[in-house]
Formats: C-alpha cells, sequence, structure tokens
C-alpha cells in the first residue's frame, strides 16, 4: 500500500489537451481506485459535457473501463475496490454519503460489453427498470414507454411481433439494442457504455453506432472502446488512458489528427495497444 | 490359495506387465530412433499390456465364482439316490443344504442315510478339484494375456486407441451397474407386490382408509382381520413431510440466498461449514432428539395451552390434546434436518446465475433484493425446485425420525397435534425380525414400496415439467 501511494505522489502528471470545461455534466476530480492495495487509476480530471459523446481509448489494462464504472458507482459492488476523489453529477457529488446510489444509476445508465438481457421476455426486459422505479400508473402508459424506448432504439419494427417472448432468443445485435432500450427506459441523463460492440458483428456495430449517433442529441453518453475507428465516428471528444492516467482529452479531430502526448500518437499509430 | 491372496497375485501381475511393457516399448523405440518415432507414447503400451494381464484373468475369476455352484451341486445331483431325484424343488434345495453340511463336516450321515455317501464324497472332491484349479488356471490366463499383450507392443501398433476403448468399456459398465440395480430394485419389489395384490385386492389397497396389519394365527382370533389400506399412511407421509417442507424450504431457501449474495467473505466460511455439518448428524440423532427433546416440549406447551383456555373459558383451546408422539414434532425435526439440502443447493444454482444479470439489473437502479427477486430468483429457479425435490424425497423416504417421534399408530388424521405413522415406518415394523415371507402382512412391505416408488417418480416427473416449462434460459 505504501509503496503504491509514494509512486501516486512520484508520478505526478498532468493531463495533455482540454480536460476541462466551463459547462459540463459530469466532472471528475483527483480520482484515484483501488483494487485492495493495487492502484488502477491515477488523479484523474476530466470534465464530460452535456450532450456529448466522449469515447474513452486505450490499451487493455489502462483503467478505462475501472474509470468508467466508478460514473455510475458500479464498482461499489467490488467488494475490494476503494474509490478517492470526487465526481460531481451537476454539483452533486456522487460518492456523498447522502447521494442515494439507487438513484444515481436511475439518471446514470449503463449497458455492458456482452449483451446481458435478462432471462425473461423481450417486454420485461424494457419494462424492468420502469417497474422499479415506479414511472408509470398503469398497463397503457408501460405498454407506450416500452414501445417508445424500442422505437428509439430502431428495435421495435423487427420484435413487435414478438414481444411476449424470450429476450434471450434474439441476435446478439438486438439484444445489445434491446440492452439499450432497457436502460433509456429510464430515461437517464448520462448512459455509460462499456466496449457495446466487441461482441457484435461489422453490421450490427454500424446500427449501434448509429443508434448511439442519434441518441446523442438527448443523452450525455461515455463509450469505452478498443476500436479507434470507432471513437472517430460515434464521438466529440475522446480520452486516451495509459496504465491508469488520464494522458490526453481533447477534441475527437485534434486526437487522431494532431495528438499532443507522445503515448497517445504511439497508441493511434499502431504502435502500442 | 484364498481369493485374497490370488486377487493380490493378479494386482502384482499386472504391475509387472506394466513395467515389462514399459521396457519393451523403450527398447523397441531404440532402433527406430526413440519414442518420437512410435506410433504413442510407452506409457500406452504399458497400460494396454497391463490390460492384456488383467482383465482376463479378472473374468476369469468372476466367471469362476458364478458358475462354480452351480455347476458343481448339477455334478453332484447326478449322484444321488433315484428316489431323491424326484423330490420337489423345495425339498431338493433342504437335501442339497444337508449334503452340503456334511461335506463341510457338519452333522453327520445319520440323518441322510448311507445312499447319500457318494454325493457327500463327489461334492468334498469337486469342491477341492475347484479351489486348486482355479488359481492354476487364472495365472495360466494371466500369462497367456501377457504374452500377447507383449506383443501388441510394436513401433506402428498404436496402443492409445485401444486403451481409449477399454476406458470406454470399464466407464460404461460401471455406468450400467447403477442401471441395472435400480431395474433389479424395482422388478424385485414389483414381483413381491404382485404376490401380495394376489392376496388383498388391489383397490382395498390403494384405497382403503384402515390400516391394520395383523393376520390371525387361529382362525377364532379376536381382532386380527388383517386391513391394509394405504390411505392413513400416505396422509401421514405427507403430513409429516409438508410440516418438514414448510420448515426447510424458508429458511433453507433464505439462507442461500444471504449466502450468495449478502454474507462477506468471512461470515459465509463460517455459515456454510456448519450448515453442513447438520447435513452430516446421523438421522438417528435427529430421531432420538425429536422424541426425547421436542415432542415432550410441544406436549408440555400443548398441555399448557390447554389449562390456560380451560381456566380462561376458551372452549376449543380447553379440549386441546396433543400426543406424546406427534406429527408435528417429526416434521419439525425432520424440516431441520433438510435445511442443508435446499440450502446448500440453492446456493450453488444462485451462485451460478452471471455477474452480468446482476451487473445489468444493478446498473439499471435496482437494489439487491429487487435484484435478487426480479433477475436471480427466477433466473435461479430450475436448480431451487430441484433442490427442494431432493429435499422432499428425503422427507418422504426419511424413517428414523418418524419411528421414534410420530409413533406407530396409523391414525387417518391430517391434525399435526396427533401419533401418525408413515409409509417408511409401516415397511420397517413390518419386516423387523423373524418373518415369514409368503404372509400377507410381509409381502405388504414391498407394495408399500412400490407405492412409495411410484409417488416419488410422479414428484421427479412433474416438478421436471414445471421446471421445463417456467424455466428461464440465461445461457
Amino acid at each position: 500500500m505504501a509503496e503504491n501511494s509514494k509512486q501516486t505522489m512520484n508520478d505526478t502528471y498532468e493531463t495533455t489537451g482540454i480536460p476541462l470545461l466551463k459547462d459540463s455534466k459530469l466532472s471528475v476530480r483527483n480520482v484515484d481506485v483501488f483494487y485492495g492495495d493495487k492502484q488502477a487509476i491515477f488523479d484523474v480530471n476530466l470534465d464530460i459535457g452535456k450532450n456529448q459523446v466522449i469515447s474513452m481509448i486505450g490499451p487493455s489494462g489502462c483503467g478505462k473501463s475501472t474509470f468508467l464504472r466508478c460514473l455510475n458507482r458500479m464498482n461499489d459492488t467490488i467488494d475490494i475496490c476503494n474509490v478517492t476523489g470526487e465526481i460531481k453529477l451537476e454539483d452533486q457529488n456522487i460518492y456523498d454519503r447522502s447521494i442515494d446510489v439507487v438513484e444515481l444509476r436511475a439518471r446514470v445508465g449503463m449497458v455492458f460489453q456482452k449483451p446481458n438481457p435478462f432471462p425473461k421476455s423481450i417486454y420485461e426486459n424494457v419494462a424492468y427498470g420502469a417497474r422499479i422505479h415506479g414511472l408509470t400508473d398503469n398497463k397503457l402508459e408501460l405498454d407506450e414507454l416500452v414501445e417508445s424506448s424500442l422505437k428509439r432504439c430502431g428495435l421495435w419494427k423487427e420484435v413487435k411481433e414478438r414481444l411476449l417472448e424470450p429476450a434471450t432468443g434474439l441476435s446478439g445485435g438486438q439484444q445489445q439494442r434491446l440492452c439499450i432500450a432497457r436502460a433509456i427506459a429510464v430515461n437517464p441523463e448520462v448512459i455509460l457504455m462499456d466496449e457495446p460492440c466487441s461482441a457484435l458483428d461489422p453490421i450490427a456495430t454500424a446500427t449501434v453506432e448509429e443508434l448511439i449517433h442519434e441518441l446523442s442529441q438527448n443523452f450525455t453518453i461515455c463509450i469505452v472502446t478498443h476500436s479507434m475507428q470507432q471513437a472517430a465516428r460515434v464521438s466529440q471528444r475522446t480520452a486516451y488512458f495509459h496504465l491508469g492516467k488520464l494522458i490526453e482529452v481533447n477534441d475527437t479531430s485534434v486526437v487522431f489528427t494532431n495528438p499532443k502526448h507522445q503515448l497517445t500518437e504511439e497508441y493511434i499509430t499502431g504502435r502500442i495497444g | 490359495m484364498t481369493l485374497s491372496t490370488l486377487f493380490i497375485a493378479v494386482l502384482m501381475g499386472t504391475v509387472v506387465s506394466y513395467y515389462i511393457g514399459r521396457g519393451r516399448s523403450h527398447s523397441i523405440a531404440k532402433p527406430v530412433g526413440g519414442v518420437r518415432n512410435l506410433a504413442t507414447l510407452p506409457s500406452y503400451y504399458a497400460t494396454l499390456m497391463s490390460l492384456w494381464a488383467l482383465l482376463p484373468a479378472l473374468l476369469l475369476v468372476f466367471l469362476w465364482l458364478v458358475m462354480d455352484g452351480s455347476i458343481i451341486s448339477g455334478l453332484v445331483r447326478s449322484e444321488l439316490p433315484l428316489e431323491a431325484k424326484q423330490l420337489n424343488p423345495d425339498s431338493l434345495g433342504l437335501l442339497m443344504n444337508q449334503i452340503g453340511n456334511l461335506a463341510e463336516g457338519v452333522g453327520t450321515l445319520d440323518a441322510l442315510g448311507a445312499e447319500y455317501k457318494p454325493a457327500v464324497d463327489r461334492l468334498i472332491h469337486l469342491n477341492s478339484i475347484s479351489a486348486t484349479a482355479m488359481p492354476v488356471l487364472v495365472m495360466l490366463v494371466m500369462l497367456i494375456g501377457m504374452i500377447l499383450g507383449f506383443r501388441t507392443i510394436k513401433a506402428d501398433n498404436n496402443a492409445r486407441y485401444a486403451v481409449e476403448r477399454v476406458f470406454n468399456a470399464v466407464l460404461f459398465i460401471s455406468s450400467s451397474i447403477a442401471v441395472l440395480t435400480t431395474f433389479g430394485i424395482i422388478f424385485s419389489v414389483l414381483f413381491e407386490s404382485i404376490n401380495f395384490f394376489q392376496k388383498v385386492p388391489f383397490m382395498d389397497f390403494v384405497f382403503g382408509t384402515h390400516w391394520s396389519p395383523q393376520i390371525a394365527l387361529r382362525a377364532d382370533q379376536v381382532g386380527a382381520s388383517g386391513s391394509f389400506g394405504v390411505i392413513p399412511l400416505i396422509v401421514g407421509t405427507l403430513l409429516i413431510s409438508l410440516i418438514a417442507l414448510t420448515i426447510a424450504v424458508p429458511v433453507g431457501l433464505m439462507s442461500a440466498i444471504y449466502l450468495a449474495e449478502y454474507a462477506s467473505r468471512r461470515v459465509r466460511g463460517v455459515i456454510k461449514p456448519a450448515l453442513e455439518i447438520l447435513a452430516g448428524i446421523p438421522t438417528v440423532v435427529y430421531g432420538f432428539f425429536a422424541a426425547l427433546t421436542v415432542a415432550p416440549a410441544i406436549r408440555e406447551y400443548g398441555d399448557g395451552l390447554r389449562d390456560w383456555g380451560a381456566e380462561n373459558g376458551i372452549g376449543w383451546l380447553a379440549t386441546l390434546n396433543v400426543s406424546s408422539e406427534s406429527a408435528l414434532a417429526a416434521g419439525l425435526v425432520m424440516g431441520i434436518m433438510i435445511i442443508p439440502f435446499v440450502s446448500s443447493l440453492s446456493d450453488d444454482v444462485i451462485n451460478a446465475v452471471p455477474q452480468s444479470l446482476r451487473d445489468g439489473s444493478f446498473g439499471l437502479g435496482a437494489t439487491k433484493s429487487e435484484t435478487i427477486k426480479k433477475v436471480i430468483f427466477p433466473a435461479a429457479l430450475p436448480g431451487i425446485v430441484g433442490g427442494v425435490l431432493l429435499a422432499a424425497s428425503r422427507a418422504i423416504g426419511e424413517t428414523m425420525i418418524v419411528v421414534m417421534a410420530a409413533g406407530l399408530a396409523a391414525n387417518l388424521t391430517v391434525n399435526p397435534l396427533e401419533a401418525v405413522t408413515t409409509v417408511t415406518v409401516q415397511i420397517v415394523t413390518l419386516l423387523v425380525g423373524d418373518q415369514e415371507f409368503d404372509s400377507a402382512k410381509t409381502l405388504a412391505a414391498f407394495a408399500l414400496g412400490l407405492f412409495l416408488f411410484v409417488i416419488t417418480l410422479a414428484l421427479n416427473i412433474i416438478a421436471l415439467r414445471v421446471v421445463k416449462k417456467y424455466r428461464e434460459q440465461y445461457d
């Protein structure tokens, strides 16, 4: 422990580019994350703009997924994980004692790497969040919510005839869009996506990317991706992580055409990764 | 040479052939340029050779043990005097037993008569031949096997396939032993039950409401007409099982959920083994715990309630009567006993639900208990039902606790405070002690066994259907 924290102290670094914004949805200050004695994230400072798509890229094990899971406190489910620092969602520190993590996760939704529909019907999957948060008063409203959520994900036409069939019978791409529909049915402000296309084929990936693009008009989206092309296609800003440190953040076009930091350049030109 | 020394000799021969086989395969490997140019590894050649040595010899021993008795007695039978050959099978069997005893030096010829002397001598002679011949033949077969096995060791012979085939066969035989035994048990119970139903009508058995299996020894005996109505036993069994399951299912399930989802690693490390100790307590210990502690406690409490009811003029309480052997006591203790079955199996299936489903639910803002109720429990349901079923069949089949705590009185009642009896307890009481195997009383035990078997089978089939219909598949 002592050794690791010493390393943090000595290894001060500054994030290249423009990590801070004036008008931000989420603002992250001095965040460190520890798994037991091992430090996974080092002193990250980052603002995430409202209704923007920000992508997090970096080599495997660089901490981008860990960082993403801090933003809706999914790391709470891991016993040995410990987060320090401050993450504000519109002026509220989400690690504050008074914060209800259930409400937080309703405001900051999440889509996972592997599609994980519940072993229930398609309808029940989308209705799940609305039911637990009491978002609708009657069956009619719930039906409407399910329909509109599925429509926004472009899934309605494909599944409207089989809403009561098990969701596990859908194809991988459909399952992932269902998971996105499930997340937006709760009407969150921020959607976190942890490599949402890594288990999908190119056509399904294109559909999901298009969906992300549309959703960005109403939601703030943070996406972790291994694909630099994907980051370039869907996001306005890009953050490059390396060994738990946020190396560089800037507009996506700047990061990919004119990276300022040597590590970023090496990564996007394929020398590390 | 006794059987055990023979076995040791065979095993030693097997080990020796393994090493011979390995040595041989290394020596044939040398001229062709090393082990890498053999069709397979030396250990496979060695295993194959040792199998050649072992299996035929074992098979011979087995066949010898099975056949030897009947062949010898067939030969001895031909030596019997003419009038003995015409005896009916039962008397002939008795006679053969007497001859067998004489051959072992028990008793004297006087009881049978001198005309049986040749048969006895023949038996002694044949037995001694068999005893000498078997080891010699077995060792000979083993030697031949070793030679044949040795000859299979050639650079281009892939011994691996042969070894695979032998293991395949061994595994198949092992699994069929269990299946065949099950069929054997079913048929033996079935045939005895058919005998029983020739004495007692099937309908009287299945729909009869009175159980009293005494059979009159004399025609004029009082109160000894046997009646074999199985309903009171079934009701008693179901009553006790139901009480047990009402205890075990909620407690077991909730402790499983606690262990799988809430408990910290340290707490889990203490509670889980402690729960499993419950499963290791012999049922007879549970039985006297039920009979000596729980049943009297329930009775005392009931008496207290009755007195209190009498004092305060509550009519129905004042007539409360708790038997000192009650279904409640047996059911309660049995419920405690089967908690580990429910909890341990449910714990396993809950842990098997993928973490991604939990994440998905938490990610939507569900609390822990919502996640458990709406995602984990439905996903784990088939396994949980399986655990409950195992517990149920355990409860239905449980005997010792019921013998000690619930009594033997076949009352037809659903009042848990009265003494009842179960199918298993009656099977025990029917078969304990010296019994004649042609009376309806004894045969009734087989019919009860069959009935119990049919019930549990039906239960399993129903549950399998239910699980299939409602399962939520997550993979």
